[in-house]
């Protein structure tokens, strides 16, 4: 989804900065309403990055479902909204924290759920949206 | 007052995502994997940084959970595994989660153990 597919201009790149700022908003949202201490288990990050594959999924058979949607459809829910809603950055940190902290075991399985998980969240996303699009069409 | 930080640092590390993949791709011919690889990475030193040197408040609020949470990205990377796992490409999965895991938690862990000691 950050692959430059376009030559990139004004429009898209505050399409991506409005749709970041939504998705970063929300996140942080997220955040306050189920917080962790250093050493728990870190829940939001991982609901966020789940349900941002989830639409993901979703996105991506929507898109091919309907080749002529907006320019702009992408760039702001693919890269912007998206990509501000789910965060690399959180899980590292969180990992990290997990290990600093004894717990390895919990690390291990964030780690898992994480990666597993958001596979297995873009198929679900895929596999919905293809039913969606395919019938309304 | 945070939300308004969260959202500063989030309008600048959303579009800085997407520049510094589209300059890899476009200068050094770099795959898109290699680009959500680098921006990771590259957010996970600076968060990593941040919270080993604790810090908190409107700073963590603007750099942290604004700025490095939009510059990073998961779905991408999920798609990019996806991808990968329906195209038979199995191997590229692996490899991306092993760099992901090596480089990406390496870089958190590096920040997190140069600023906190």
């Amino acid at each position: 989804m950050s692959q430059p597919a376009t030559q990139p201009d004004s429009a898209f790149l505050l399409g991506i900065a409005a749709g970041g700022v939504v998705g970063s908003l929300s996140r942080y949202a997220v955040q306050l309403a189920l917080p962790h201490t250093a050493g728990s288990f870190p829940w939001s990050t991982l609901v966020v990055n789940l349900t941002g594959a989830v639409a993901m999924g979703l996105l991506v058979a929507f898109l091919v479902a309907r080749p002529g949607a907006h320019r702009l459809a992408r760039p702001v829910v693919g890269v912007g909204v998206l990509g501000g809603w789910t965060t690399f950055s959180a899980f590292a940190v969180d990992t990290v924290t997990l290990l600093e902290t004894g717990h390895g075991g919990a690390a291990a399985a964030y780690v898992l759920s994480s990666f597993l998980g958001s596979v297995l969240a873009v198929t679900l996303g895929s596999i919905v949206g293809q039913r969606i699009w395919r019938i309304a069409s | 007052m945070n939300s308004l930080l969260v959202a500063a640092g989030a309008a600048v590390g959303a579009p800085m995502r997407f520049l510094v993949s589209h300059w890899l791709h476009t200068r050094f011919a770099a795959t898109p994997i290699t680009g959500t690889l680098t921006v990771n990475v590259l957010g996970s030193l600076i968060l990593g940084l941040l919270v080993g040197a604790a810090v908190d408040g409107s700073w963590m609020a603007l750099l942290g959970t604004g700025f490095c949470g939009a510059f990073t990205t998961f779905s991408t990377l999920a798609l990019e595994l996806q991808d990968a796992v329906t195209d038979d490409r199995q191997q590229h999965a692996v490899v991306n989660v092993v760099l992901h895991l090596v480089l990406g938690v390496g870089a958190a862990w590096l920040g997190w153990w140069l600023t906190a000691g």
